[in-house]
């Protein structure tokens, strides 16, 4: 996108939007939560009907600790804009965007998953990937990356020799 | 009776289901024969891999791509190269960027035909699936031709290709896409009016284009709906903006739709391929900035700097500058892109895979609402679902 472009999408969001960042050809927007749904709403009052992308970074131990990030996409004339939000890190969470985009549904469903950020208002937040009694939220910098017992619900798995029981070679 | 007629049941389709073309798991709430309400159940086949990558380097990464997604491999690395090269700001030399163009649009017709032969499978086409299969073992040979492997490859670097391709390679590509349209030419006799085929998939799964931008469904899907996006259209990526190509549109938003437009886009890859080939001219393969890519074989032996260079890249990898870039690319399921955060480290911060088969799944309870319980199988083949996608 040209800056010319990138300069008229900026202007949109006047009055909302805390910092403007630039880099390789793309804008982010840093908008506070309090106000990412009105920026949402406009968003796509002007153009930018698809959300492409929804997703959260986690910069452990810097403070705010999260960032919700959007990423928007207009279909005519084609552009691109990224929302950021900024959350902290003690009880995480911000409004739902499903009444803008619907399909915000599940990606705040996967960024609850992986983040444990609550989105208020979410018509059905549960887990998405992990399993529903799983603990902690995996994408998280804190969450360990080891090695997991294989998950086998109501069933001990059996080890092969229990299987296949071994019996003394055959006598020739 | 009237309140026995009332009752709903639940169905549980899957996780093991072969219809499911992987491990989906659906409750569907059905009236009789009618969907009321369908629950996709996903994440069977989370692997983690967006975790793995944050500790691993951008180098290392390369090898995760083809196993995120494992139909269109090509395309996949190709997503995942070209998202580092815009966060260290650099571009391939022409020839890498023509053999990617070749290598992608390879992937996309060995992805739709593996599509159609399953697709046609699951509504007791059977006679397909091994025809498609032959001719996607005649592109499989090449990629095993260029990088050694049938499907992970790891074949593409960060600033272009692991090594130039053999000799013989315009032409083995030359005889594939000749060979192609007219099997093409075939199946489609077999199916586009065959009485069965048309039955099962007109007017099934049907998915508005209002629908399809709300759950910003892309790819076939978007486009079998009359969305016209392309993103090697709308935002033009490797080259793409030097080829001629067409974006085929439905009107209907049904099964059917999204099987012709994925036949004419297989034909516009042949058509992209052949613009390609003769743009093929002798050249680099890598860029040549010693902070990127490895050097030469023969510098080694040689040159005490191109030593410690591979040292440093093999040892510690590539620094890119702190920023966060989203980069894009057309796969066959619609739009493969990666969002990737630097902290000026050698490894990334946040790798996420923005995965079209994630959003298209969104809408399937919107598509087979009031549709038929036999309808379910060919609305999750129209459309085409990687599980390793979905759940990455």
């Amino acid at each position: 996108m040209t800056d010319s472009r990138l300069d008229e999408v900026a202007r949109l969001f006047l009055g909302l939007a805390d910092a403007e960042l630039r880099f390789r050809d793309e804008l982010t927007l840093v908008i506070s939560r309090e106000r990412i749904l009105d920026a949402l709403t406009r968003a796509r009052e002007h153009g930018f009907a698809v959300l492409t992308d929804l997703t959260a970074v986690d910069r452990h131990p810097g403070e705010p600790r999260f960032e919700v990030v959007y990423l928007l996409t207009s279909l005519d004339p084609p552009a691109r804009l990224r929302l950021r939000a900024p959350v902290p890190g003690i009880d995480p969470h911000l409004p739902t965007a499903v009444e803008v985009y619907p399909a915000a549904n599940w990606l705040e469903r996967e960024v609850f998953d992986m983040f444990g950020i609550r989105f208020a208002g979410h018509p059905d937040l549960k887990r998405i990937l992990m399993p529903d009694d799983w603990e902690g939220h995996p994408l998280r910098k804190d969450f360990p990356l080891v090695e997991e017992p294989v998950q086998f619900f109501g069933h001990v798995p059996k080890p092969p020799s229990a299987i296949i029981p071994k019996t003394p070679p055959r006598q020739p | 009776m009237s309140a026995l007629a009332r009752e709903t049941i639940v169905l549980n389709m899957g996780p093991h289901h072969p219809s499911t073309h992987g491990v989906l798991r659906l409750m569907v709430e059905l009236e009789g024969e009618v969907i009321l309400h369908t629950e996709p159940v996903i994440g069977y086949l989370h692997t983690g891999f967006e975790k793995e990558m944050e500790t691993r380097t951008y180098h290392q990464n390369i090898v995760f791509p083809p196993r995120i997604e494992y139909l269109a491999t090509m395309i996949e690395e190709h997503a995942y190269v070209l998202a580092v090269e815009k966060l260290l700001g650099i571009r391939p030399p022409r020839r890498a960027e023509v053999i990617r163009v070749i290598l992608a649009e390879l992937s996309r017709i060995a992805s739709h035909l593996v599509w159609l032969g399953t697709s046609a499978i699951d509504v007791n086409v059977t006679s397909l699936l091994m025809y498609c299969f032959n001719d996607r073992e005649r592109i499989l040979d090449i990629f095993e031709l260029v990088s050694g492997q049938r499907m992970m490859h790891g074949y593409m670097r960060i600033g272009g290709l692991q090594w130039d391709v053999p000799g013989g390679f315009p032409e083995r590509v030359g005889q594939v896409i000749d060979e192609i349209p007219r099997r093409l030419d075939e199946y489609e006799g077999l199916l586009t009016d065959n009485l069965i085929w048309r039955e099962r998939t007109e007017g099934v799964a049907v998915l508005s284009r209002e629908d399809a931008i709300r759950f910003g469904c892309t790819g076939p899907i978007g486009r079998g709906s009359g969305l016209n996006y392309d993103v090697r259209k709308a935002f033009p990526y490797g080259g793409y903006e030097e080829y001629a190509f067409d974006v085929p549109l439905g009107r209907h938003g049904d099964a059917y739709d999204r099987y012709l437009v994925r036949m004419e886009e297989m034909r516009q890859a042949c058509r992209i391929i052949r613009q390609a080939l003769e743009r093929l001219e002798p050249g680099a393969v890598l860029v040549d900035d010693r902070k990127v890519a490895l050097p030469p074989r023969r510098e080694l032996v040689r040159s005490m700097e191109a030593v410690i260079h591979q040292f440093k890249l093999v040892s510690e990898g590539i620094h890119p500058p702190a920023g966060e870039v989203y980069a894009a690319v057309e796969s066959p399921r619609g739009e493969k892109g990666y969002y990737i955060v630097s902290d000026g480290s050698n490894q990334p911060l946040r790798v996420r895979v923005r995965s079209p088969s994630f959003n298209n799944l969104q809408a399937l309870p919107v598509m087979i609402f009031r549709n038929y319980v036999a309808d379910v199988v060919v609305a999750i083949a129209s459309i085409d679902i990687i599980l390793g996608d979905v759940d990455r």
